[in-house]
């Protein structure tokens, strides 16, 4: 009904709170996955720093 | 480990500029549609992050066919970065159209063709990340990965003729001629630049986003085979 309504309307639907709310999901999604993926290389390089680490000290010894 | 790039570094500008132009264009450059009012401004960036999923997806069938033919694993990172990519955008798409929908057809999610070739292919390539999780050896889970992402991809043109093929209630906004669409509309010129603008700067997303996760999986690479080899010793 509600739908109906808005086209029936003469000024335009009042929607403004959905496209806050899609635009908070969008860049929230897209910043989220950002992060993971700044977290994961993160990890990866400290991985990375301690394995060299050890590998030098058995090429050592 | 190779260091980044300069060139991904201009990139990771570029990138980040367009963003932020193309933001102020849906927001102050193109007009309030006249009957749907500010929601419909969900669908510049609603419209490129599907086109990143399916662009994600499309990436990962090439490069699981080229890993097939080559057995060079940089393909099979190239692939599951791909995917990766576009199941985020393709959810972003499927969730940012749920939501559009609520004012507009009264109700955040119906069975529409669309919606459900859409989900479909969500879930297709969820079980493609799922699958390639349960496999411990790497050159194995290449080979069913590369499999999987040639055979998935048949639900991406599933999904987008899906509203030209069937009857749906889904918009259809370029080359439209579906009568029982709710929520169509006519884009003026301002309309069709911010929404071509739109699809440029998440095509840059991508490819930016697809080079910095390629750089992840060779890291994670590099990583396990110094811990075989040092295992080894």
């Amino acid at each position: 009904m509600q739908s109906i309504t808005m086209f029936l309307q003469e000024g335009p639907a009042q929607t403004t709170n959905y496209m806050i709310l899609g635009y908070v999901v969008i860049f929230g999604m897209m910043g989220l996955y950002g992060i993971s993926l700044w977290i994961r290389q993160r990890s990866l390089r400290q991985d990375l720093a301690i394995l060299q680490d050890l590998d030098e000290n058995n090429v050592d010894s | 480990m190779s260091q980044k790039s300069r060139l991904l570094t201009v990139l990771d500008v570029i990138t980040l500029f367009l963003l932020l132009v193309a933001t102020w264009m849906v927001f102050f450059y193109a007009p309030m549609e006249r009957v749907m009012g500010q929601v419909q401004r969900v669908f510049y960036f609603h419209v490129a992050a599907g086109w990143v999923g399916m662009l994600g997806f499309l990436v990962a069938a090439v490069a699981g066919g080229i890993y097939l033919a080559t057995a060079n694993r940089k393909w099979d990172i190239v692939e599951v970065s791909a995917v990766e990519i576009g199941m985020v955008f393709a959810l972003i798409n499927v969730v940012t159209g749920s939501i559009w929908a609520r004012p507009i057809w009264n109700a955040w999610w119906t069975w529409d063709p669309r919606l459900t070739t859409a989900t479909i292919m969500l879930l297709v390539y969820a079980a493609y990340l799922m699958l390639r999780s349960g496999i411990d050896d790497p050159s194995r889970r290449a080979r069913f990965g590369a499999v999987y992402a040639i055979i998935g991809f048949i639900s991406v043109p599933l999904t987008f003729f899906s509203a030209r093929l069937f009857r749906t209630i889904h918009p259809i906004v370029i080359g439209s001629n579906q009568p029982g669409a709710t929520g169509q509309f006519d884009m003026s010129p301002l309309m069709v630049q911010t929404f071509l603008f739109s699809l440029i700067t998440f095509t840059f997303i991508f490819i930016v986003l697809l080079w910095h996760r390629i750089r992840m999986g060779q890291m994670a690479d590099y990583v396990e085979e110094l811990k075989l080899k040092i295992g080894d010793q």
